[in-house]
């Protein structure tokens, strides 16, 4: 199967690889997706007071569609406020990436990997 | 070197030269393109002529007589024949099929086709080495019982079954064994009399032949006896109607008559090729061997790379021609059936590579490849938040995931 160069250019260089303290109170993690299934993606943002996200790094096991929708997310979310975070949504990815059919549930669990990690931070602070 | 690297010979091979070479003095007006039907001028008598004698190189590689060659279009074909063909014919005796799990889809399909005429089937589970172990198939066996198909050598992972013992048992049991060889020809020895097989088939362009054509055995004594599948001139003794492509057959001929020759030589020589490419990774952490360690053939070597997912590290492997059990691409996201069937967890199917080595693969191609496969494991397994939590001493098994 043939990879768009969006695609290829996130898998040869992957942006904003790594981990955040889990245990930070600023940190929320977002880990979905199963091995069985062939995907798993660990996705972590830092916030400050003002809810904006400051940094954001993820790992991911998967096929190139997979670590190239988290990659590209890394660089969405950085800068934007949780809310907005939130909204952003699988088709967006898919479309930036000229994902194939076959790959679109690589845009879905991007768009549940900041979800959780927005509900884990929002949990974390009001707790 | 020429980039890529082929490493995927079990799923089909160049054609050898002097293979195309033969093929080529039967299609063009200069050469024999007569119908090997004819029978009445010399065009038709050289193209018969030419078809026989790759009928006896095909049945001497096999240890069997040339007129238990019955020409197909491929394996798939031979497979639908054998298994259809003698189930329908003795179906008044029984309409009880014994195969394995991790046969080809043209066996396991061709059984399913027959369960919904009503036959009932039983699928052998194999060993967690992906070997059929006789005693499964003694057990299996019961009164109404006709056909018992297991395949030679596995296409993913190359182990290679006692067909021997198998077929006594069922000789003993006077049930008819077929037998898909289509990743062995050329690579095991094959012998339709010791081994006790009744039918088997045969594929072209797994063993440097064209692709398109394949052949099937059934054996004269004790007869056995097939219902065609196909219909019309009564070629091939009735079995199988439809003109002969000679080009084809005498390719094939040729294919098996360089295999045959060749087969003690070529085994040795991949056997070390393989045992380098297996060295080369195998220091690696988490890195098993899907499959037999003893029991196969040395061209095909099923290797998982735990916490690396198959598909992207093909992706890493731009230079290498080889395949993966994973199934990402699958609507399904579901791994190889034949892995999963070993009792292998999904995600070491999903990890999984079939490097597959053949007769234009050198000693500088092998290390290539692992040069290559270990930059992307190590690249990758930096990437993998599975090899994170592994690292951490966190048993993936016990997390709770979320399956999408």
């Amino acid at each position: 199967m043939a990879y768009s160069e969006k695609v290829l250019d996130h898998y040869e260089n992957p942006r904003n690889v790594g981990q955040l303290d889990e245990n930070s109170k600023n940190v929320g993690t977002g880990m979905v997706g199963a091995p069985a299934c062939g995907d798993v993606m660990r996705l972590q943002i830092q916030v400050n007071d003002q809810g904006i996200i400051e940094d954001a790094k993820f790992k991911t096991y998967g096929c190139g569609s997979a670590i190239a929708s988290s990659s590209l997310l890394t660089e969405w979310v950085k800068g934007r406020h949780l809310d907005d975070a939130e909204q952003i949504r699988n088709t967006e990815i898919a479309e930036e990436l000229a994902l194939p059919p076959v790959k679109i549930h690589c845009s879905v669990l991007a768009e549940d990997a900041i979800k959780t990690a927005v509900r884990d931070v929002r949990a974390k602070q009001a707790s | 070197m020429n980039l890529p690297i082929y490493l995927d010979y079990a799923s089909t091979t160049p054609v050898d030269p002097a293979v195309a070479e033969k093929m080529m003095e039967f299609m063009t007006p200069a050469g024999h393109f007569g119908n090997p039907a004819s029978r009445s001028h010399m065009f038709g008598w050289q193209a018969e002529a030419a078809v026989e004698d790759a009928r006896q190189d095909v049945a001497t590689l096999i240890g069997a007589d040339p007129r238990e060659i019955v020409w197909t279009s491929g394996a798939t074909e031979a497979n639908n024949l054998a298994i259809k063909g003698c189930a329908h014919f003795n179906q008044r005796k029984g309409k009880h099929i014994i195969t394995s799990r991790i046969e080809h889809k043209a066996v396991l399909d061709t059984c399913r086709q027959l369960e919904r005429e009503g036959f009932e089937v039983t699928y052998l589970d194999p060993d967690s080495s992906g070997l059929i172990q006789p005693e499964m198939v003694a057990e299996a066996i019961r009164e109404d019982t006709t056909v018992v198909s297991i395949m030679h050598v596995n296409n993913e992972l190359g182990t290679l079954n006692d067909i021997s013992a198998i077929g006594k048992i069922c000789r003993e049991n006077k049930v008819f064994f077929h037998v898909d060889a289509a990743q062995s020809a050329g690579k095991a020895a094959i012998d339709v009399e010791a081994m006790f097989v009744d039918m088997m088939s045969f594929s072209a362009h797994k063993i440097y032949g064209p692709k398109g054509i394949g052949a099937l055995f059934v054996r004269r004594k004790p007869r056995v006896r097939i219902e065609a599948q196909m219909h019309g001139g009564g070629h091939e003794r009735g079995m199988r109607s439809g003109t002969l492509p000679t080009h084809q057959i005498v390719g094939m001929g040729q294919a098996f008559k360089i295999g045959f020759e060749t087969l003690a030589a070529e085994t040795a020589r991949i056997e070390a090729l393989r045992t380098r490419l297996w060295e080369g990774v195998t220091d690696m952490d988490e890195v098993h061997l899907n499959g037999s360690e003893h029991q196969h053939v040395p061209g095909i070597v099923n290797i998982s790379f735990a916490f690396v997912e198959g598909e992207s590290l093909m992706m890493s492997l731009r230079d290498l021609a080889v395949s993966s059990g994973s199934a990402c691409t699958s609507a399904s996201l579901e791994p190889s059936y034949v892995l999963r069937a070993l009792g292998l967890n999904d995600e070491m199917a999903h990890s999984s590579i079939r490097f597959s080595i053949g007769r234009y693969t050198t000693e500088a191609d092998i290390d290539a490849a692992i040069a290559q496969v270990r930059v992307a494991v190590e690249k990758l397994r930096l990437l993998s938040p599975l090899w994170d939590m592994f690292k951490a001493g966190i048993d993936l098994s016990t997390v709770q995931w979320s399956a999408h």
